[in-house]
């Protein structure tokens, strides 16, 4: 479908207390709902002023995040992520 | 005798399991003496603190049950909850606190199955505590890998043109899965209807109870 935003989720691998799973790094999805803002629970589990952040529930295919082990490549995963860990792209190609 | 072990097992059986003492850990030694603390210093009290613990073990899978079978009944609350979970749950007396409810449906075509990959995050203003499973290792990581099986596992064998659609509860939300009205039901008080209700069929590791199965009172 051509009107959904897709996203992609930052590769880097910081230190702390961060809520986005390690399995979803680097995949794309597509937006399904925009939610918040809510504080950063980056910044809130350490006691510091925490910047409000837009998060999104971004939609991924088991295709894009387990490629070929996929069992039902067209199941889904819903993830919320924070704004500072998604950048827009392009849909990824058709497996 | 069917055991070799006499010396292990009770006077009926079974083997006697170890008693459960170890030293407090670091994390339930500073639980004790900051909730002593802040007793000492006049924060809160004792009773507070029993008044609080009563309140989270009172909650009970019952709460979302009732959700469950108003919005089976109530084509315009079931409306309200797919787009406010937090106000319409609130509006039945559920309050969800800080935290956030995104309840999603099952239908025909689509199966929801609810994780937190990250920790054990669960609605507990709707379900009470969650199951020991839930916060499992096994659970969490297979989940999202292959959720057919873990259904499988759980009862739930699902065809191939239904869509599963697993929710990662990572962040500030919680959710609850409406699952589908048994057929055989109409007719059905939300009264009735709450006590097809499953916990499970609200994590969407189960689906409500076989009407067939339940004793109905005369209406």
């Amino acid at each position: 479908m051509s009107d959904r935003r897709y996203m992609r989720v930052a590769t880097h691998m910081p230190p702390g207390h961060v809520r986005t799973p390690a399995y979803l790094r680097g995949k794309v999805g597509w937006v399904e709902r925009t939610l918040g803002p809510f504080p950063n629970p980056e910044e809130l589990a350490y006691g510091v002023t925490a910047a409000k952040l837009r998060l999104m529930r971004v939609r991924f295919t088991m295709a894009e995040v387990w490629g070929p082990d996929a069992e039902h490549p067209d199941d889904t995963i819903d993830a919320e992520i924070y704004a500072h860990w998604l950048s827009p792209t392009d849909a990824p190609h058709a497996t | 005798m069917p055991h070799d072990h006499h010396d292990h097992l009770s006077p009926s059986g079974h083997p006697y399991r170890p008693d459960d003492d170890h030293p407090l850990t670091y994390w339930q030694q500073m639980e004790i003496a900051i909730r002593e603390i802040l007793i000492e210093k006049g924060v809160t009290t004792a009773a507070e603190i029993n008044a609080q613990i009563d309140a989270m073990d009172a909650r009970s899978p019952a709460n979302g049950a009732a959700v469950v079978a108003r919005a089976w009944t109530e084509p315009a609350f079931r409306d309200d909850l797919l787009r406010d979970a937090s106000a319409a749950s609130a509006s039945m007396g559920f309050d969800i606190g800080p935290m956030k409810l995104i309840a999603v449906e099952n239908t025909a075509d689509v199966h929801n199955v609810i994780v937190c990959t990250l920790c054990s995050c669960y609605p507990r203003n709707l379900l009470g505590l969650p199951p020991d499973w839930y916060k499992s290792r096994a659970y969490r990581s297979r989940t999202v890998k292959e959720p057919r099986k873990v259904l499988a596992e759980f009862g739930v064998d699902l065809p191939d043109h239904v869509t599963v659609r697993v929710h990662d509860s990572t962040a500030d939300m919680r959710y609850i899965v409406v699952p589908a009205r048994p057929d055989g039901t109409d007719g059905w008080s939300a009264d009735q209807l709450a006590a097809l209700v499953t916990r499970d069929s609200m994590i969407g590791t189960g689906l409500p109870k076989d009407p067939g199965a339940i004793a109905q009172t005369p209406r």
